[in-house]
């Protein structure tokens, strides 16, 4: 995956396919550490311990349609190529908390690309799903909860192409001003 | 400045969008976002369809995801089914061939014959 943004959907999609109804994404750059931390928690179906210890596993999947599962494999993969790793927290009937760090400086670190764009398809494919994106850099934060959005919006949902468009611009801006500060 | 009340102004502009369409024949497209989509480019194939539709203001369009149907080396995949027509699945689709599909299958009901990968009757 040429953008860590597209592992994070990736993420989201497990997690909503887990039937999540909430799912947290945390963006945390901590320059001084020169630690770039990403997780995705959810209140999903979770997985118990067997299942846990062979998601890392590339000929591991619960799909049917095809016997290998690259997903998680290839986030770790780019984590480890940066010096970083990934950690998979989950209960069965609780809920699967993934995090990935990576070196943030690492020349091999992908970019965290267009997030924006990334989490306004994503609520556009689950219009009933709250997520709650946190990202820090440094001191500073910024933080999106869909559920404010949906009461503005009343009937008309995240699947709305007008919609979708003022989530990538608002975010886009909100970045913006993170990464300036 | 963008902000949160901007979204009162949206809600009624999609909502007067969503008056107008009644009638017209709705239209249901489906892109593959799995791991096997998202590393061929769906997120960029879906934001292209997303696009299309917004600049088009067609609004009988819904647009939805799946996850991986087994076809992985055809992804990015886009489905197009329309009320009494056969299922169509495009494959490889780049975002341009997204805004083609919108274009002249999805409006003008001509199918992108060298994209196909697959027909299904309704």
């Amino acid at each position: 995956m040429r953008e860590l943004a597209l592992h994070i959907l990736d993420l989201l999609q497990n997690s909503a396919e887990a039937g999540a109804l909430r799912v947290e994404l945390g963006v945390e750059e901590d320059p001084e550490n020169d630690i770039l931390r990403i997780s995705v928690g959810d209140d999903g179906r979770g997985m118990d311990e067997a299942t846990v210890r062979r998601v890392l596993d590339p000929f591991y999947t619960t799909r049917k349609t095809r016997h290998v599962g690259l997903g998680l494999p290839l986030l770790a993969a780019a984590a480890r190529r940066c010096g970083g790793k990934v950690e998979i927290e989950s209960a069965p009937g609780v809920g699967t908390k993934v995090s990935a760090d990576f070196r943030r400086s690492n020349i091999d670190r992908a970019p965290l690309g267009d997030l924006p764009q990334t989490l306004a398809i994503f609520l556009a494919g689950h219009p009933g799903l709250r997520l709650v994106y946190r990202h820090r850099v440094g001191p500073r934060d910024l933080t999106f909860d869909s559920d404010e959005v949906s009461a503005r919006l009343g009937a008309v949902g995240f699947d709305h192409p007008l919609v979708a468009d003022w989530v990538k611009g608002y975010l886009s801006e909100g970045l913006l001003n993170l990464q300036k500060g | 400045m963008k902000s949160l009340k901007e979204l009162d102004q949206i809600r009624e502009k999609a909502l007067e969008m969503t008056r107008v369409r009644q009638g017209q024949g709705l239209v249901k497209i489906v892109v593959g976002l799995g791991t096997c989509g998202i590393a061929a480019g769906a997120r960029d194939v879906m934001a292209a369809i997303l696009d299309e539709l917004s600049k088009r203001g067609l609004t009988s369009v819904t647009v939805s995801q799946t996850g991986c149907v087994g076809l992985c080396d055809q992804e990015p995949l886009v489905d197009v089914i329309k009320a009494g027509e056969p299922r169509v699945t495009y494959g490889r689709v780049t975002p341009e061939v997204a805004r083609k599909i919108i274009a002249q299958h999805v409006i003008n009901h001509q199918v992108l014959g060298e994209w196909v990968i697959a027909t299904k009757e309704a």
